[in-house]
């Protein structure tokens, strides 16, 4: 890696993540009734986790399911929020109940087929709209993992 | 000294059946042991646990911290006691030389780009139930997942998946508990209860079906 230290950002930053998943089927059909049930609770979680700061929501506000990361893609779903540190994120995604719901993720979600997820820091206070957080996607599938835009895998 | 020629000899500081036992109590215990509480376990004298300790500790496997008893401070509380837990380092060695975990680690890749979750966790489910055993306890001791009560809770102090499920959670950590599921009868129920360390899965005792006794 020619990138160190992306694990210590610099003083009064926060890690910002994005993730996109193409799901099986429409949010409202059966096949995804399992998800959709779960994402009110597994929000309020991600909320009340340690070092939490910030998600993306749509209009409604209460989560992201109305963004449309692209317009010609009714079924990919987006996923960005911000928190106080790595640690503090890789808690919530693997060492949370939100685990129950990442182990099931094929039941819903299409395999990528290309990166689906960055990180990237942010100054404190900085909230990403959908357009950055897409371009940060795109920079890392263009260029690979770096300090602008990486994964948990290069940590 | 090869890297095998350590891991050899980090293993021979465990011949010593006391020294064994030592070592399991502290690896299968939920919380850091002081001396006290690992010769009592194991039934020996303090200063010959102490003994046996620190040459596992010397062997690296286990570590040590000092802590005061909970509740006790300032002047006059004491010396704070040296504790130990099982150090975070593996060592397997395989005779004659086997690379299973890199092969573990090369198919983990694949299943993983493949999208193939849920066909692993089928595969798991159904190893898990052939071998369902009448003891899942002592079965899961027997794996290695080191498990213990935790009031009507059983919990596994040990994932022995650690490194595969540390580089690929969503995937393997669905795996063990799919394996789980189908290693675990009527009596109870696993679920995906991940905390700070150990194993992702906890048990919970079922109701029994028939005589409409509460177990919980």
């Amino acid at each position: 890696m020619t990138t160190p230290r992306l694990t210590a950002p610099a003083p009064g930053h926060h890690l910002a993540q994005v993730n996109v998943g193409r799901t099986v089927a429409a949010l409202d059909s059966p096949e995804l009734a399992g998800f959709v049930g779960q994402l009110a609770e597994i929000n309020a979680l991600a909320e009340r986790s340690p070092g939490f700061v910030w998600r993306m929501v749509d209009e409604a506000g209460a989560d992201a399911t109305g963004l449309r990361p692209d317009r010609d893609d009714d079924l990919l779903q987006v996923n960005c929020s911000v928190w106080e540190s790595v640690e503090a994120l890789r808690a919530y995604v693997y060492r949370s109940d939100h685990l129950r719901v990442l182990a099931r993720r094929r039941e819903w979600f299409h395999r990528p087929t290309e990166a689906h997820q960055a990180m990237w820091w942010v100054p404190a206070g900085h909230r990403p709209t959908l357009d950055e957080a897409m371009s940060r996607l795109a920079t890392l599938r263009t260029h690979g993992p770096g300090p602008d835009a990486f994964t948990f895998r290069d940590l | 000294m090869t890297a095998e020629d350590s891991s050899i000899e980090a293993l021979g500081a465990l011949a010593d059946p006391v020294r064994r036992a030592l070592y399991r109590h502290v690896a299968d215990a939920p919380q850091e042991t002081g001396r006290d509480a690992a010769a009592a376990a194991v039934g020996v004298s303090r200063s010959l646990a102490a003994f046996h300790l620190d040459k596992l500790v010397d062997a690296g496997l286990l570590t040590t911290s000092y802590r005061r008893p909970a509740g006790r401070g300032g002047p006059g509380a004491g010396r704070p006691a040296k504790l130990y837990r099982r150090a975070d380092t593996e060592i397997a060695v395989a005779l004659p030389p086997r690379a299973y975990g890199e092969a573990g680690r090369l198919l983990a890749e694949v299943v993983e780009r493949a999208g193939l979750d849920q066909e692993l966790q089928a595969a798991a489910r159904t190893a898990g139930a052939e071998r369902r055993p009448s003891d899942l306890p002592a079965a899961l001791r027997e794996r290695g997942y080191a498990p213990y009560r935790d009031g009507e809770v059983l919990r596994l102090r040990n994932c022995p998946f650690h490194a595969l499920a540390d580089e690929f959670p969503a995937l393997v950590c669905g795996m063990n508990l799919a394996l789980l599921q189908g290693l675990a009868g009527e009596e109870w129920a696993p679920v995906m209860d991940p905390g700070a360390d150990g194993c992702c899965v906890s048990f919970t005792r079922c109701e029994p079906r028939d005589d409409g006794r509460r177990e919980v």
